[in-house]
C-alpha cells in the first residue's frame, strides 16, 4: 500500500489486513510503556487545512507511539491562496524530508492531487464530503471488537442523518458492505446525495420505520449550517424525525449498538444523555482511533523490513 | 513592445497562389487554386500565376471564427494576453476571435472595448472582436451603456462568466438590444442552483462527494430566455450548451421560428463527467462536463443544425491557479489550438458542415460576415485557413502558443490539423508554424 486515500481504493483485502494489524497495535497500547521503535527516523507531517484537533491528535499520538517524528502544518486555506499554490506548499514540505502526509481539507480529492506532487505517502484524514478512511477503519474495528466477529454478514448498519455531506457515511458504506453488512440510510431527501440509487443501500425517510430492525445505529452529526442552506426547516423538526430519543431507544433491539463519529450535537441528533445509552460504542470509537492510525502508518511506512518490525510490535 | 506593423504589411502586397487544395465554403466543395494579393482573394481557378504555396490534399476554407475566447487582457495577463491568445487562435486556424468581457476592468465601457480591439490590431494575428457586457461590471444589476458600445462597434453582448439572473433586467436588455440590432449571448446558469458546485450532478458526484451542478440550472435559463426572446423579438445566442434538454429546448424554439442561435464547445462534445474521478482540476469547467447521454445529444444537435456554432470557451489559467483544491480552482480550459482536431475527431461531420459551424455561422452571429466566413471568390478578404482533415496528431503542451497549459486534450488523438492560416492576406501560420 502506497497511500490510504479511500476505502474503495484500499479494497477488501487491505481493509482486512489493516483491521488485523490493529489488533497488534491494541496490544502495544495496553503495555505500561505504549511505544515501539518501528518507525524511528520516519517523519509524519499533519497538513490540516480544516480544524480538527481530535483527528490530528489521534494521528500524532499514533505516530509518536511508533517512534516517528511529527510535524504539524496548519494552514488556513486563504493563506495558501495568496500567491502560493497548494502544490508549492506540498513541494516545500516534501523538500524538508517527510515520509507521510496526513491531510485534512474541505475539498474532495485533495489526497489525490497531493500524491501527484510528492513522493511521500498520503493518508486521507478527511477530504470534503468524500472519504475519511481511518474513521471507517475505526468503526469496523469497533464493531468487530463489540460483536466478536470478523465479518458483518447478517448485520444491518443504519446510518442516520446528513449522508449527503458526510465523508464518514461514504467511507462506512464502502467498508461495511465489503465486510458483508446490509446498509440502511435514513434521512430526509435533502440530506441524501442526488444519485443514491446506485449505492448498495436501502433508503428510508423514517427512523421509526427502521430503528426496530437495526444492529448498528450510526448517528451522524447535523451541522447547523444545513438550516440556513434550506436542507431542513429547523433543528426541532429534524430532531423530532431523526434524533435518538428515549422512545426510539426503547424500539432498538436489545443487542443493537449505537455509534457516532463525534463531535456530538446534544439536543439535535442525540436527545438523550449518551452516557445513559446501554449499548453505546462511542467511547470505544475514540479509544480505538489511535490503534487504527498506528496500523495505517505502520503499514505505509515500515517498508521492506515490515516483517521484522511487526515482530517488534507483536506480543 | 509595439511591433513594427509597416514591415508586416509589406508582405501582403505580393501575390501568391494556394495550389493543390479543395475549396470548402457555403457553396460546397470544389478543387481550385486561389490567388491572393493585397489582402484579398483576386482569382480562383486553374493554373494561376504567382508564388506557389502548397495546399496539396488540404482544405481551403474561410478562416475560423471563435464566438467565445477569454483572452484575459486587460487584467490577467499572467494567464494570456491578446497577443498570445491571438497566436493560439491563428495556430488553430482562426482569423477572428470574439473576446469575452470578463476582463478587469470588464468590457462595459467604450474605453475598454477600444483598448481590446486596438491590442488585437497591434498583435495583428486575428481580428479581435470585443463583446460588450450586458450589465455594468457584469454585476447583473444595471444595464451597461449598450447603445454607446454598439456605436463603438460592439455587435454581441454577454455577461459571460455570469448569467443575467434578474428576469426583468434580461427582458429590458433584450428589448433595448433589439432596437440596436445586436445579439444577446447568454451564459445559462441559475446561480442559486450552482452555489459551490464543482461537477455535474450525477452518479459520479454522489460517490466522489463533489458538490453537484444540476443540468436544470442551465435549462431553466435557456427556457426563460427563449420565452423572453419570444415576447421581445430579440436575437439571442446561447453560449456553451451542455445538456440534452437544452438542445431540445433550442430545437423547439427554432421550429417556432425564433431568432435563436446556439454554440457548443469541443470539450462538451468529447469529455464526460467521469474525468473528474481523477480529481484533476484541468477538468473543472463551467458548465461542467456532463454525461455520455448529454454528449450524444449535443453531437446530434450539431449534426441536425440545432447547434449553429462550435465555440471554444478558451479559458487560460496560470499553473498556480489550477494547482488549488477543486473547490477553489477556477473553471475553464484551453481550446483554440485543439478545436478543429477535437471536432473532426468526435463528429461524423462532412466538411462543408464543419466549415459552417466553425466559420460561416459564427461570423454571422458575431456580425462580422462582411470580413469572415465568406465564400472564396474574387474580392473576398483573404481571411482563410488551409487544413489537413485526415492527419492525426497528439497535443504536446510545450508546443502550445497559449501562455497557459490547462488543456484537457493531452494524450487524446486528434484528427485534422491546420497547415496555413492567412489573415488579411498575410500568413500568420505557415506549414503549422506561427509566423510571428
Ligand atoms: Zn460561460
Ligand atoms: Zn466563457
Amino acid at each position: 500500500m502506497k497511500h490510504l486515500r479511500s476505502i474503495p481504493e484500499l479494497g477488501a483485502d487491505g481493509l482486512t489486513r489493516l483491521l488485523e494489524l490493529t489488533n497488534h497495535m491494541v496490544e502495544v497500547n495496553r503495555r505500561p510503556v505504549p511505544k515501539v521503535p518501528a518507525l524511528r527516523g520516519r517523519t509524519v507531517v499533519s497538513l490540516f487545512f480544516e480544524d480538527s484537533t481530535r483527528t490530528r491528535l489521534s494521528f500524532e499520538t499514533a505516530a509518536k507511539r511508533l517512534s516517528a517524528d511529527t510535524m504539524t502544518f496548519s494552514v488556513s486555506t486563504s493563506s495558501v491562496n495568496k500567491g502560493e499554490s497548494l502544490r508549492d506548499t506540498v513541494e516545500t514540505i516534501t523538500d524538508m524530508g517527510v515520509d507521510a502526509f496526513v491531510v485534512r481539507h474541505k475539498s474532495a480529492g485533495i489526497p489525490w492531487q497531493i500524491s501527484d506532487w510528492t513522493t511521500a505517502a498520503v493518508v486521507n484524514a478527511g477530504d470534503g464530503w468524500h472519504q475519511h478512511p481511518t474513521q471507517a477503519l475505526v468503526d469496523c474495528f469497533t464493531v468487530r471488537e463489540a460483536r466478536g466477529c470478523e465479518r458483518f454478514d447478517g448485520l444491518t448498519l443504519t446510518i442516520v442523518g446528513d449522508i449527503k455531506h458526510s465523508r464518514v457515511a461514504r467511507s462506512n458504506i464502502a467498508a461495511f458492505s465489503m465486510l458483508g453488512a446490509q446498509i440502511v440510510l435514513v434521512a430526509p431527501p435533502t440530506l441524501l446525495p442526488p444519485d443514491v440509487a446506485h449505492w448498495p443501500v436501502t433508503v428510508s425517510h423514517s427512523l421509526d420505520d427502521v430503528v426496530g430492525r437495526t444492529d448498528i445505529l450510526y448517528m451522524l452529526r447535523l451541522q447547523s449550517e444545513r438550516m440556513s442552506q434550506g436542507h431542513v426547516p429547523n433543528l426541532r423538526e429534524y430532531s423530532e424525525r431523526f434524533g435518538l430519543d428515549a422512545r426510539r431507544l426503547a424500539m432498538l433491539p436489545s443487542d443493537a449498538v449505537v455509534m457516532h463519529p463525534g463531535p456530538m450535537n446534544r439536543g439535535v441528533e442525540m436527545l438523550i444523555d449518551p452516557s445513559a445509552l446501554p449499548n453505546s460504542l462511542i467511547h470505544r470509537q475514540v479509544a480505538n482511533g489511535v490503534s487504527v492510525r498506528m496500523a495505517v502508518l505502520f503499514d505505509l511506512l515500515a517498508g521492506e523490513s515490515s516483517a521484522g518490525n511487526l515482530r517488534e510490535v507483536a506480543p | 513592445m509595439k511591433r513594427d506593423n509597416n514591415a508586416k504589411r509589406g508582405s501582403n502586397a505580393k501575390r501568391f497562389v494556394l495550389k493543390g487544395g479543395t475549396i470548402v465554403d457555403s457553396r460546397g466543395e470544389r478543387r481550385a487554386e486561389v490567388a491572393i494579393e493585397g489582402g484579398v482573394v483576386v482569382e480562383v481557378g486553374e493554373a494561376l500565376s504567382g508564388d506557389a504555396i502548397d495546399a496539396g490534399g488540404a482544405v481551403i476554407a474561410p478562416g475560423f471564427v471563435d464566438l467565445h475566447a477569454h483572452l484575459r487582457e486587460p487584467g490577467k495577463e499572467e494567464a494570456e494576453t491578446i497577443e498570445t491568445g491571438s497566436r493560439a487562435g491563428a495556430k488553430g486556424g482562426y482569423t477572428a476571435l470574439v473576446a469575452m468581457p470578463n476582463t478587469d476592468p470588464p468590457q462595459d465601457s467604450v474605453a475598454v472595448v477600444d483598448f481590446v480591439r486596438e491590442q488585437g490590431r497591434r498583435a495583428g494575428l486575428v481580428e479581435v472582436v470585443p463583446s460588450g457586457c450586458i450589465t455594468l461590471g457584469r454585476q447583473g444589476e444595471a444595464l451597461a451603456p449598450m447603445a454607446e458600445l454598439a456605436a463603438a462597434g460592439v455587435r454581441i453582448f454577454t455577461d459571460d462568466g455570469n448569467g443575467v439572473q434578474d428576469e426583468l433586467l434580461m427582458r429590458r436588455a433584450m428589448e433595448y438590444g433589439r432596437g440596436l440590432d445586436v445579439t444577446l449571448a447568454q451564459h445559462c446558469e441559475v446561480a442559486t442552483l450552482t452555489k459551490g458546485a464543482v461537477m455535474n450532478e450525477c452518479q459520479c458526484c454522489t460517490t466522489l462527494g463533489l458538490p453537484g451542478w444540476p443540468a436544470v440550472a442551465e435549462e431553466l435559463m435557456v427556457f426563460r430566455d427563449i420565452e423572453l426572446a419570444r415576447i421581445t423579438g430579440a436575437r439571442v445566442h446561447f453560449l456553451h450548451l451542455s445538456t440534452a434538454r437544452s438542445v431540445d429546448l433550442v430545437r423547439a424554439a427554432k421550429r417556432d421560428g425564433l431568432p435563436i442561435t446556439a454554440e457548443v464547445t469541443p470539450h462538451h462534445l468529447s469529455l464526460d463527467e467521469t474525468r473528474l474521478m481523477s480529481f484533476d482540476t484541468v477538468y473543472k469547467v463551467n458548465p461542467p462536463l456532463r454525461s455520455p447521454r448529454d454528449i450524444a445529444a449535443l453531437r446530434k444537435g450539431v449534426l441536425d443544425g440545432t447547434i449553429d456554432a462550435l465555440a471554444t470557451d478558451h479559458a487560460p489559467h496560470p499553473r498556480r491557479d489550477k494547482e488549488l483544491s477543486l473547490d477553489q480552482a477556477p473553471p475553464g480550459m484551453l481550446g483554440l489550438e485543439t478545436a478543429l482536431g477535437v471536432a473532426l475527431g468526435v463528429l461524423e461531420i462532412d466538411l462543408p458542415h464543419l466549415v459552417r459551424i466553425m466559420s460561416i455561422n459564427p461570423a454571422r452571429i458575431a456580425g462580422i460576415e462582411a470580413r469572415h466566413g465568406r465564400d472564396i471568390e474574387p474580392g473576398a478578404p483573404a481571411n482563410l485557413v488551409v487544413f489537413d482533415p485526415n492527419i492525426t496528431w497528439q497535443v504536446a503542451p510545450d508546443e502550445l502558443a497559449s501562455k497557459s497549459r490547462n488543456t484537457p486534450f493531452v494524450g487524446m488523438t486528434l484528427r485534422g490539423r491546420v497547415r496555413h492560416t492567412i489573415f488579411g492576406g498575410d500568413f500568420t501560420v505557415l506549414d503549422g508554424e506561427a509566423q510571428r
